[in-house]
This record gives structure tokens, sequence and C-alpha cells, in this order.
């Protein structure tokens, strides 16, 4: 039996975006979603920009406002409703759920030595008493995340993309989380870096147990990583699967059309790719039915009034597609 | 076929506090027309001081060798580029016969003119039309790389369009002059995979079309291998490996090159494990002696690593590289 850690049902995030005499327009950045995120797992978000994974996860964190739904987080020592803590629970929620950056270069500040930075979370929150507790902890997580004691003199001036990444994720874990949500980690890093750092995100994953939230427009990083993706476009969640299956057999278009573009290595494969049409639609001004009607080749009638629901087929597989088994059967895996 | 551009023992340094800073080493290549070049290397490989130097268009403080040469030819016979001085000479690689799309398309147009206004005045300065005729092409340019409602666009503003509109509105500007070279400086790395495929796509077509030469720089070596028709490979300022993308990409021969591909996630083997280059590309002031990879190498054949230059060694006629290994062999 595999334990949840986070368990989102129908979650949403809406943001008010001006608004006329008759009533406020909201921008519906995350709509009804449901996740359940296994203790100990790699969940993968993907969707392009705009499709809501940045703010879902920061929903989650608690560093965007929840405005329906529900999301429960229980790791075996508390339990809260993220969508109802008091302030008290959210002091330790921060303890407990951590983010790392995309842009390592941003996210440092260029005044504080390394030690400071990584050092920081425990002083705000708390965590340790006096100096020498602080030194020891920030010396053992920078030595899990490959820095040594000369690194931490130093400023991030003088380090490169890889090593300022392995600091964000040195503070992020320094408070001993338990969630973390790494959002784009990778993307602004050589593929050489980026493969060394998603190494060490898996190895300090198994060795201090802890549950990712790996958000990310790169497939192929993270078919490598994760082991459940979920797949979102415009704020809805389209699909979601264990890794191997989606990967073995995508059901959505928009799912396929995202495998289909990632540039072969094969030079022989050029101009086989299944291109989509268009770009993801504003999300203040959303379509009607399925919201992936606007560019999926498959569209019918149905498609732009009713939107479908998430199906599930028992194995943990679920698409919300009105056509996915009549498509399925007609173009064989 | 016809060279393009030839760039031969191109050798540029940076004067710094710190001293004179080796950012490319002794590089040469050509290109010709229609063809597709992908330049790839991590950050700091030199790859982007090297596509600028074809526009002589690195900062003040370069210092290119005597010996440095870039030829290019234009129908109205070679230019030596790098002898161009005042602004009229070098207006004819910077926006006439070469043009360059940037990484960060929202950077490269100003925010307060609109885009329109942007294209008509950089077709006025390279030829002599006037206002209403360069209108007329920028809005056709427009509409040929897929923007619609090309007319309504031209008089927006950069902030207004989304990162792909902006990216195709970049080409547009860039290819309204017609050039015969195009750089194109990781121009989809900022683009989710579907608008990076549209772009791609885009920019075939418009090799095709136009028949000019384009040198792709990207560290992505996937959209290397849909775009380019032959490949080099940089490292620390050099050239390690070149040949047909084909050649390069299925059959590395350069450690390095090797260590890139094996660093790549693939799709057809999740199982695969993620191989890093290990360490870090050193910096420019301390680069190694000998062969430059030489500090994260795992093939290391000897002595001549550390203290040799590895010369370049053809594997067949058109894929070469430049490492001791193959050295060794008399073949």
């Amino acid at each position: 039996m595999t334990e949840i850690l986070i368990k989102a049902e129908g979650l949403s995030v809406h943001f008010p975006i001006g608004g006329t005499i008759f009533g406020k327009q909201m921008l519906k950045a995350v709509d009804n979603v449901s996740i359940e995120i296994e203790k100990g797992s790699f969940f993968g978000l993907v969707g392009e920009s705009g499709s809501g994974k940045t703010t879902l996860g920061r929903a989650l964190l608690k560093a965007a406002p929840i405005s329906g739904g529900n999301a429960h987080y229980t790791d075996g020592e508390v339990e809260y409703d993220l969508e109802n803590v008091s302030k008290e629970q959210l002091r330790d929620y921060r303890k407990r759920a951590q983010l790392i950056f995309q842009d390592p270069y941003a996210a440092l500040s260029p005044r504080m030595t390394v030690r400071d930075i990584i050092a920081e979370p425990l002083e705000v929150m708390g965590i340790t008493s006096n100096r020498a507790e602080t030194d020891e902890r920030v010396r053992e997580i920078a030595a899990k995340c490959r820095l040594n004691l000369e690194h931490l003199r130093r400023f991030p001036h003088a380090f490169s993309g890889g090593q300022r990444q392995r600091i964000s994720i040195a503070r992020a874990l320094v408070s001993a989380p338990k969630f973390i949500v790494a959002d784009e980690s990778v993307a602004a890093l050589d593929v050489s870096i980026q493969a060394d750092v998603l190494n060490l995100l898996k190895q300090i994953q198994s060795e201090m147990g802890l549950t990712f939230m790996f958000i990310s427009h790169d497939l192929s990083v993270v078919a490598h990583t994760c082991d459940h993706v979920a797949v979102m476009y415009l704020g809805r969640l389209v699909e979601t699967a264990p890794t191997r299956k989606l990967f073995d057999g995508p059901r959505h278009p928009y799912t396929k059309a995202l495998f289909s573009a990632i540039p072969s290595l094969d030079p022989d494969d050029r101009g086989k790719a299944q291109k989509l049409e268009g770009e993801i639609p504003s999300p203040t001004n959303q379509p009607t039915g399925c919201k992936f009607h606007t560019r999926c080749p498959h569209a019918i009638d149905i498609c732009k009034t009713q939107e479908p629901t998430l199906e599930g087929d028992g194995t943990g597989h679920e698409v919300s597609c009105h056509r996915w088994k009549e498509l399925m059967a007609a173009v064989p895996a | 076929m016809s060279a393009l551009i030839e760039v031969e023992n191109l050798t540029l340094k940076f004067r710094t506090d710190e001293g004179l800073i080796t950012a490319v080493d002794d590089v040469s290549f050509s290109l010709d027309r229609g063809e597709v070049m992908g330049l790839v290397g991590e950050s700091g490989s030199g790859k982007s001081v090297t596509a600028k130097s074809l526009m002589h268009l690195n900062t003040r403080n370069a210092v290119y060798t005597p010996d440095s040469k870039i030829t290019l030819h234009t129908e109205d016979g070679p230019v030596d580029v790098l002898s161009l001085k005042t602004p009229r000479e070098l207006n004819v690689v910077r926006g006439g016969a070469i043009s360059m799309i940037f990484q960060e398309p929202m950077a490269s147009f100003a925010p307060a003119i609109t885009i329109g206004k942007q294209m008509v005045e950089q077709l006025q300065l390279h030829s002599d039309m006037s206002k209403a005729q360069a209108k007329e092409v920028s809005v056709e340019m427009l509409d040929r790389v897929g923007i619609s409602d090309a007319g309504k666009r031209f008089n927006q503003y950069a902030f207004e369009l989304s990162g792909g509109m902006r990216q195709r509105a970049m080409i547009a500007m860039a290819l309204s002059t017609k050039p015969k070279l195009l750089i194109a400086d990781e121009p989809t790395t900022a683009l989710d995979v579907t608008i990076q495929a549209q772009v791609i796509d885009l920019m075939k077509d418009l090799v095709d079309e136009f028949h000019m030469g384009i040198i792709f720089i990207t560290h992505d070596l996937g959209v290397v291998a849909q775009t380019a028709d032959k490949v080099n490979v940089m490292y620390l300022g050099r050239l390690i490996e070149e040949g047909p993308v084909r050649e390069v990409i299925g059959n590395p021969k350069h450690p390095y090159t090797q260590g890139l591909l094996s660093a790549l996630p693939k799709l057809e083997d999740l199982d695969a494990p993620l191989t890093p280059v290990p360490g870090d590309i050193p910096s420019p002031l301390e680069r190694p002696s000998g062969c430059v990879f030489n500090t994260r190498c795992g093939q290391v054949v000897g002595d001549q690593c550390m203290s040799k230059l590895p010369v370049d060694v053809q594997i067949d006629a058109t894929h070469q590289v430049a490492c001791h290994i193959y050295g060794e062999a008399p073949s």
C-alpha cells in the first residue's frame, strides 16, 4: 500500500484581473485539478508556458491562493488541509515544503556568501538555536550537494551554472523538507550539467526519502526522472499516468503532439513530426468545450461544446478526451 | 557549390584587466550557399563569439590575431570582413548580407517602438526603398513567417506578442533584407517544444526559398539533428570535431562529442543512466595546456594529451576530429 503525501481534489487557482461594474473577470490559471502525489515519488508536471503548471506547484506550496477545491497534506507527523491552514500550521508547513527555482543566476543573492545563503532558512525559521548548530547543518547539507568548505566562503558570482543550482538545492534542503517543488530546475543548464543535477536530485531523493514535484516542459527529462506524469493544458489536467504507461501509449492528442515535437536525434526523422498548429490560447479568453479543440487535429462538434472529464482505466492512466478510445483504435500504437 | 563564407585561422582574444583571454583559438570552416551548419558547444565554448566575429560585432577589447581571416563572398566580389572599419562599410555584414537572430526575442526588439517601425527603419538603412515600399515588404514578410493579421501586428509593440510570435517577427525582420547568411543564436531555446518545432519548420522552408546559408548556434543536439547539414563542435574556443550531421551524431569520435550525446536523456531508452561529462568547463583564464579537453576527458591516451595540441585527423573525406586517440593510429 502506497502512502499519499498530497491529495488535491478539484483544486482551482483563479486570479481576478481588472473588472467592470458588472463584476470581476477571473483568470483561471488552474481549474478543477485533482492529483495524488505518492510519498517518496518523483511526480512530473508537464505543459507549455501558460498551462498553469507553475501555479499548481505554487498552490501546493501555499505560495499561490487556492480559490476552490481542497488539498490535503499528510506526512505521518502532521496533517494539513492546505486550502485552510492557520498561521501556525503554515509556518510549520514552510519547513516541510520547499521550492527550487529555475534560474540559478537570479535565485541567489549576490551579496551573501554561500554559507549565509544556505543558512538563511534555518535562521528565519528558527530551526537551529545557535551558530555552531547552524554551521553543522549547513556543512552537512552542502556535502550532500557536493559543495566543499572552500565553496561556502565564496559568493555566488564565483560559481558556474551547475554549481549555483547545487547551492539552490542545498538551500531548499536545509530545513529538512518532505516535499519539494522543482520548477524547471534544469531548463537553464547545459546538457552535461543538466544530467549532473538530475542525478544529484535522484540521489538526494532516495537518500532523504523526499517527494518531488518536478515541473518541466521537457518531456525527455521528465521521462528519465519521474515515476508519474501529469500533463496540463490551459489550467486543466488532460492526461495523467505512470511514466512508462504515458510514454508507451499517450492517449491525449495534446500529449501525442508534445512527444512528437521533441527534436529527434535521428536526422532521418526530419519532417516526420506531427506538428501542432498555433499557440496556447490566452487564459483570460478560454475556448468553450474541450480547451484543446482549437488546436486539435481530431476535434469534432462535441469537442467544441462539451468539456470532457478525466476517464481512468483502473491502472492509474487517466485521460480527458472525448475521442481517445476511437483514436487509439484507429491508429494502433 | 560555391563558398559563401570562409573562416581561416580565426583567433580572438579579449583584452581584460586579468590579461588577454583567448575566446576563439585557430578556428577554420567554410559554409556554402543553401547550407545549414550547426555550431554546438556548452556555455563558454566560444560559439557565440565566433558567430559575432562574422559580423565584426565583438566588443572593442577584442583582438584578432593577424592571420585571422574571414572572407564573405557577395555578388560584388569577396569582402574581407575583419578589415571593415567605418559604419558604412560594416553595413554589408551587419544586416545587409548577414543577419542575426538572437536567443531572447523580447530583449532584441526595442520595447517602445512598434515592430513595424523597427522593420521599416532597418529596411531603409539597407536599401533605397521608400517608406511605403518598406512597409509593404515588412507586412509581406510578417505574413510569410506565419503571423496572422500581419497588418495589425505591424503596428504593435513587442510586449503585445507571445514568445513564439516575437521569434517569428524577429525572423521576419532578419530576413526582410534578403541576407545571404543568417546566424541564429539559440533561436528556439526560450520557446516551448511545440513552438520550437514550428520555428524549425519555418526556418527550413526559408532556406529552401531564399537559398541562404544558416549558422545555427545551439546546445541542443536534437535541434541540430533536425536542421543542420553539417555540425561543428566547439570546446573552449577550439573546433574539436566537424562533419556531416549523420556522421557526427551517429558516429561521434571526440570524447567530448560522445559525452554530450550520452548526457542527453533519450526517449527510446528510459533506463539508460544519464552520464554527465565530469567537471565543469574550465575558466578561459586557466586554459589547460595540450588538448583543452584533458581536464575532463575519460580517455586520455598519454602525455601528449597534456602537452601537445592535437591536430585535425581525417576520419573520412568530410569528418574530422582533433584528438590524440586518432593521431596514434598510422592509418
